[in-house]
């Protein structure tokens, strides 16, 4: 939305940034839903390393599974950092802002809308614009086997549907992670 | 093909008993015939241990042709070897090249414990298939013909595929988390696709896992290297079938 209007990606933060149902109801189900995701995670990364106590001297998991489907947990942890930076350089200020200073306005010091101006500040330096970039190379590196692996965990495999979630998913976690990208180096382009 | 001899250097985990320590020990042999099944491989190398006076290389092994699913070696870092759709006793050294170095290990799993060498204990399978892997028939004089019974063509296909499983546990082996899944999954749906096994159905998707997770096997992480490894083509829809099984049985409970 940034990337085609300034106005409508103020008027949409604003929204989202103070509507009771996006803040007080959907916001605490997205952060149930990660703590749950990474708390199982953790209890089941630590069963399976208790299953093999003597590992091989010589290992080929190359030549029966995908470096995704093996290596959830680095790209899960390094989307864990980049939602680390995420909270104390976005998030915390925003509650900071909002319910602890009171302002609720959206407002800049010069009485312009402030979203706009944040995410171009954000995105003009080189460092913030690499981390994000790099952040959803490994979003979209979990999501290609994540996707296509919870219907299998729920049981979900079906002869005709399941090719047509795994190519839906591969699409899925090319696609949206490419489009976070596309917005952190559109803008850093256009403040060149 | 050449009938000319191979010579190979073998790294092979040799541990005394459950009990010792083990480790990694280099042999040489020459003038091995790549027609001869890995076994005979390790049966030559036995031969020659024993005239040098040296403890054998124990491994397990008995119908030596893909049935009984004792054989179980992981061979140069792939569970029954770099073929496909083969145990190791149907493994041959037409697969390997003169001078290769080939490690030899047993399959890794805490619940396969290591008896000797490279013979590990696989009784855990054996107490999963006691929790839930039957089915109750009564064998008084009245049991229906199976054949009174209806049961779709794709169904029975499917229930005969899962029950090839032999529970050489390759899926174990292979499996990053050492899971079990492959190996239960096959033994709950050859019960679960038939009428003969929806009767017990539920508590045996429930005792089975239960076991599964008290034997100390790992989770299933999908990545599906099990169905890959798996001699007997042994495939994930039974995996997705057990974790239907289990969540209905779950919720039912």
């Amino acid at each position: 939305m940034s990337v085609v209007s300034e106005d409508t990606f103020n008027s949409t933060s604003h929204f989202m940034g103070t509507n009771a149902v996006v803040q007080f109801v959907l916001q605490p189900i997205l952060a149930f839903g990660v703590i749950f995701h990474l708390s199982m995670g953790i209890y089941l990364d630590t069963q399976n390393n208790k299953a093999r106590s003597v590992k091989y001297a010589m290992n080929k998991p190359g030549t029966n599974s995908s470096w995704m489907s093996r290596n959830m947990k680095i790209t899960g942890i390094m989307i864990l950092l980049f939602l680390g930076l995420h909270f104390y350089d976005f998030w915390i200020p925003e509650l900071n802002t909002k319910y602890i200073v009171g302002d609720m306005s959206g407002l800049n010091e010069h009485g312009g809308m402030r979203y706009f101006e944040e995410l171009q500040h954000k995105f003009a330096d080189p460092i913030w614009v690499i981390l994000y970039v790099l952040s959803f190379v490994f979003l979209a590196l979990h999501l290609l086997h994540g996707f296509q692996s919870a219907f299998q965990s729920v049981g979900f495999r079906h002869t005709k549907y399941t090719p047509i979630i795994q190519k839906l998913g591969n699409i899925y976690a090319i696609v949206v992670p490419l489009g976070f990208m596309f917005i952190a180096i559109f803008h850093y382009v256009s403040q060149l | 093909m050449s009938d000319k001899g191979m010579n190979l250097t073998l790294k092979i985990w040799r541990q005394k008993d459950a009990q010792s320590q083990g480790k990694m020990e280099t042999y040489q042999i020459a003038d091995i015939s790549e027609h001869m099944s890995f076994l005979e491989m390790l049966d030559v190398l036995n031969e020659q241990l024993i005239s040098e006076g040296q403890e054998p290389v124990a491994f397990d092994h008995d119908c030596r042709e893909g049935i009984c699913g004792m054989c179980s070696l992981y061979i140069n870092g792939e569970a029954h070897g770099p073929d496909r759709g083969v145990t190791t006793c149907q493994l041959h050294m037409r697969m390997f090249n003169d001078g290769d170095t080939i490690y030899i290990e047993p399959f890794r799993a805490k619940a396969f414990p290591v008896v000797k060498d490279l013979v590990v204990d696989r009784s855990a399978f054996d107490r999963i298939q006691h929790s839930g892997g039957f089915v109750s028939v009564n064998t008084s004089g009245n049991t229906q013909d199976a054949n009174a019974l209806p049961i779709p063509k794709d169904d029975a296909d499917k229930a005969f595929d899962a029950a090839t499983c032999i529970g050489c546990g390759a899926c174990v082996a292979t499996c990053k988390n050492a899971s079990a899944m492959l190996y239960v999954s096959a033994k709950v749906s050859q019960f679960a696709l038939l009428p003969q096994g929806k009767v017990e159905a539920k508590d045996r998707v429930m005792n089975m896992v239960k076991q599964m997770d008290l034997e100390g096997f790992g989770n299933c992480t999908n990545t599906g290297a099990c169905e890959v490894e798996c001699p007997k083509g042994i495939s994930l829809d039974n995996i997705a079938r057990m974790n239907r099984e289990y969540l209905k049985a779950a919720i039912d409970k």
